[in-house]
Order: structure tokens, then sequence, then C-alpha cells
């Protein structure tokens, strides 16, 4: 397998491992058939920005963001990678968090790995759903 | 660091005395159908080896065809089986509605499982793909059952290279000579092609005992170079050259031989010979020779299976526990990933293989395990270690040192699935 630097790196020492008990949001992608399932926590929390006639304005944002994944490097790596993104990120550009950021920012996945890539962004859109699902009355 | 192989069954390292040999060899450049000197040099070193080798299967030299490997050695035997029928029977399409029928098994290499789906896609054949048991055994029965008027052909592996399950060859054999026996003449006969490619290191080899009218070997898994295989086959058995020009081996398949690895084929036989000089076969596995390597390694394999099983939780052994090759373990480890695995043994410089889909390059896992009946978690979580004559215990001491830890850190970063 032709794996980059930047995976083999995340493979080996993947931030944001880990469950998180209170979630604001949590995303399951994946299924054990396919070898590759993802969960992903978040934490949303609110801060004060300018919008753009410098009004200012309540902003969600990714406090905190967690993942576990059973699957191959590039699954991981990806997973890693997609949290690393996100963190910080308000909520409407985590969830434009595409499969080429992840996939780019990780110097390129193998051909048949691309999928895992696709996987992690659907995961991050996954959690953020789950939290506008669950903010509904 | 030292680093430790332990993926026999996807190839071996070429043993120093097949490269003393493949040394003195490369100066026997001749090609071996020139009438000169050179030419008749190549052609002894072709024929001594194929003597050495022929006894080995206990067959007549002018059964044995060289080819690149043993792909092509299965490629020959079920198509060149089919074509000859074809062809007999007045053309490569069926006549008077008749198509032959081929029996294998689920879990075949797919160098004879695809083989057999390609031609029943075409159209050529009609095929059976026979399910073994839970411990990765075909049963005799099973075959039996699926037996028609225009069946031509069994091909069942001797040994299974991903969870080393051995096949009752024998047994079948028999069965297939008695129902030709009593078969009606107006029927074609019913021919048997085993690959024996992960086979030949430790198990009896002997064409007659076997029963087989076709048998698949590979230089490459006993020590010897790539690109060199064989296909036997026992006399009055017809089949039909794929590769076709030259008469070359018996005109059964043209090209220039080579004389380099057709002597390094020869010499990694001898070894095993030697080895299983004055060896018996075991009680209970008939076709398993007991040299002193089968021994050595069942004993590794044991102490290296319970080990595992006792001190990592939530793990299987893939395969029939007594019915296996001396160098095959093949174990589920659940809620890892095999290529994880892989990676993490192989950063403390550990070969292995696994039957996870990550690792295939495909979305499926492997297909062996899945017709054993195993789901997806645990196929996709299988790890295959495959012993040779390298191994040692102090090399299976320190996998055994490093799997736990490797398989906790995994499953720490998993999610909790029911």
């Amino acid at each position: 397998m032709q794996y980059t630097k930047e995976v083999m790196d995340h493979f080996g020492n993947p931030r944001n491992v880990g469950e998180m008990k209170d979630a604001d949001g949590i995303g399951e992608v994946g299924n054990i058939k396919c070898g590759d399932v993802m969960h992903i926590y978040i934490k949303v929390g609110r801060r004060k920005i300018k919008d753009s006639r410098l009004k200012i304005k309540d902003e969600e944002y990714i406090e905190d963001i967690k993942f576990q994944t059973l699957g191959c490097a590039a699954a991981i790596a990806a997973s890693s990678m997609m949290t690393e993104l996100a963190r910080g990120k308000s909520l409407e550009e985590a969830e434009n968090i595409s499969r080429d950021d992840i996939n780019d920012s990780l110097g390129k996945l193998p051909a048949q790995k691309y999928h895992c890539s696709i996987l992690s962004a659907e995961g991050i859109r996954s959690a953020i759903a789950d939290y506008k699902r669950k903010l509904k009355p | 660091m030292k680093k430790i192989y332990l993926d026999h069954a996807a190839t071996t390292p070429i043993d120093e005395r097949v490269k003393e040999v493949m040394l003195e060899t490369l100066n026997t450049f001749g090609n071996p159908s020139s009438i000169h000197g050179f030419g008749q040099d190549a052609r002894n070193t072709i024929e001594q080896s194929r003597k050495t080798i022929a006894d080995f299967l206990g067959a007549k030299p002018s059964e044995i065809i060289f080819t690149s490997g043993g792909s092509e050695s299965d490629n020959l035997a079920i198509k060149g089986v089919v074509d000859s029928f074809c062809r007999a029977e007045g053309g490569r399409r069926k006549v008077d509605g008749i198509t032959p029928h081929i029996i294998t098994s689920q879990f075949e290499h797919h160098a004879v499982l695809n083989t057999v789906k390609e031609l029943e896609k075409k159209g050529m054949i009609e095929a059976s793909y026979i399910k073994p048991t839970a411990e990765g055994i075909i049963e005799v029965k099973d075959i039996v059952s699926e037996i028609r008027e225009n069946t031509v052909l069994v091909s069942i592996m001797y040994v299974n290279n991903e969870i080393g399950t051995v096949q009752p060859i024998r047994e079948i054999g028999k069965e297939i000579a008695k129902i030709n026996d009593g078969r009606n003449p107006n029927y074609p006969k019913i021919l048997f092609h085993t690959d024996a490619v992960q086979a030949a290191e430790y198990f009896f080899m002997k064409v007659d005992y076997l029963m087989a009218d076709l048998l698949t070997m590979t230089a490459h898994k006993i020590y010897g170079l790539k690109g060199t295989g064989l296909l036997y086959v026992r006399q009055g058995t017809k089949i039909l050259s794929e590769i076709t020009g030259g008469e070359q081996e018996f005109k059964k398949r043209a090209g220039t031989e080579n004389t380099v690895g057709i002597a390094a084929f020869a010499k990694a036989v001898e070894l095993i010979t030697l080895e299983q000089k004055d060896a018996e076969r075991d009680n209970t596995i008939k076709s398993l020779v007991l040299s002193n390597e089968s021994k050595r390694l069942i004993v590794l394999r044991d102490y290296f299976v319970k080990n595992i099983l006792t001190n990592i939780s939530d793990t299987e052994l893939n395969g029939d526990e007594l019915f296996r090759s001396p160098a095959n373990v093949n174990i589920s480890f659940l809620n890892a990933e095999g290529e994880s695995i892989l990676l993490n043994l192989d950063m403390l410089g550990i070969a292995a293989s696994s039957g996870s889909a990550c690792t295939s390059g495909a979305l499926e896992p492997s297909h062996v395990l899945l017709s054993i009946g195993k789901p997806h978690a645990k196929a996709h979580g299988s790890i295959r270690f495959t012993f040779g004559r390298e191994t040692t215990k102090e090399d299976i001491d320190k996998v055994l040192k490093v799997l736990p830890g490797i398989i906790e850190k995994l499953r720490a970063m998993a999610p909790k699935l029911n």
C-alpha cells in the first residue's frame, strides 16, 4: 500500500480519538460489511462573531470533536484529519469540509482508498445533522 | 531490527542451495530445441530436472508440463480439458446440446475460480461450486451429488491457501474413479484436477495415491524461483494446449523453456525429498508427511494459536484445528481491522497477510472466509501467519509479545459495536 507520510502519521498518532459521553451530536457512518465504521462525536459551542455588515451575532461552532474508527489505515487517517479540519470551525464551514479537503490534506490517498475520505466527510455532516435534529422540539 | 517473515503462503525466499544451482545454470544458455551442444546441454538439464520432479510425484517424465506458474497451470488444466472436449464435440462452442459441466469449490484460489467463472459467463460450461463446511473442508458426498451426465472435470485444491485446511483428495479421486467405472459410456469420463500449490511442502504428493488426472504445482511456494510451475497430466488425459506455437513440452505448452527456473524447481523439490526421507505419514491426517520439519512447525503452530486464543479476547481460529497445514495460522480478531493490524506488525518488522477487504483492494473480504460462513466482521479482522524454514520459536515469541498491544490499541480506537 503506497501511503504518504501524512497518512502514516495520522494512522500511527491519530488525533482526537475517543468517545464523548455528553456529545451534542453523534454521526455513525460506514458499516461492518464494508469493513469501515466511524463514529464522530461533536460538542457544539457558541461564540460571537461580526457578520459581513459588522453586526455582532451568535455563531455555533465545533467546540470539541472526537472519533472512533474501526477500519484500515486510510480510514483511521481520514477520520483523524477530518477532526483536525473540523475543530474550531463554524457548523456551516464544518458541513462543507469536502472529501477532497481531507484527501488533499493527507497528501492524497491511493485511488482504491479514496472512499475513506468520502466516509469521513459524511461523518462530520452526519454528526451535525444529528445535533440539528436534537435541537428540534 | 530483525525482520520476521511469516507470509510463506504468499511466497517463499529462494533457498541458498537453489540459488547455487541457479547461478551454475545461468551459463547453460542454449535453446533446448537446438541440435548443437549448447542446446543439448540445456536440454539435458531440463530433462534431468523433469525426471527429479516426476519421481517426486510418482509420475512419468512425459506427464510433466512446465509452465510459468500455478495460475498458468490451473488455466491449462481447466481450459485445456474444456477445449479438448468441445473440439471433440465439433467446435469451441457447445454442439448437440452438450455443454461440459465443471465442479469446483467456493474457496478455490482465484486462478481456478475466476477461470471457471469466465468460462461459465461465456456460456462454454455449466459450473457447480461446492460449499465447504464451517471447518473449511469439502465433503466428498457434496461433490458426488453434483455429478451429472455432462460433467467433465472436478477441480478441488489440496490445501487451501488462506486457512490451510486439507481436503480429502484421495477420497474424492476414489469416488470419481468408481463413478467413471460404472458410468454410461455415452457420457464423458470425469477428470480430476487438484491445485496442490500449497500442499507440496508437507503433504504426500504421489499422483497415484491422490488419484488425480491433473495436478498443479509452483516453485515459488517451495523456496524456488517465481515464474516456474508445472501441470501434471496423466497419460491418456486429453487436454489442448493454451499457449500455442512451437512443440515444446510435448506440444502442450509452446515457448522456449526456462532452463534456470526449471533447474531451480528441481532443486527445490529435491530439498523436500531429502527432508521427507524415511518420514512416516500421520495416522489421522493420512496425507500429511511427518518429516522433522512438519513436526517442528506443528509444535510452533499449535503453541502460537493457543497463546493467542488464550491471551487475546474475542479471537478465533479460522479453519479446522487438526486438518490443516503445519505452517498455517489464520485468526480473526474482532473489532480490529486486518490492514491496520498488518501495518502495525510491519512497523515492527513482522510480515503477515489478511483476509480483510482493505488489503485486497476489493470491497468484499476474503471469499474463503465468507464461504465457511464467517460474518464480514470476522473476515475483516482476520490475519494469516504462515511459517517456514527460517521461522524460529524466538520469532514466534516476539510476535506473541507485540500482538496483544497492537490489538488493544486498535480496539481502543474503535467504536463499541454490538
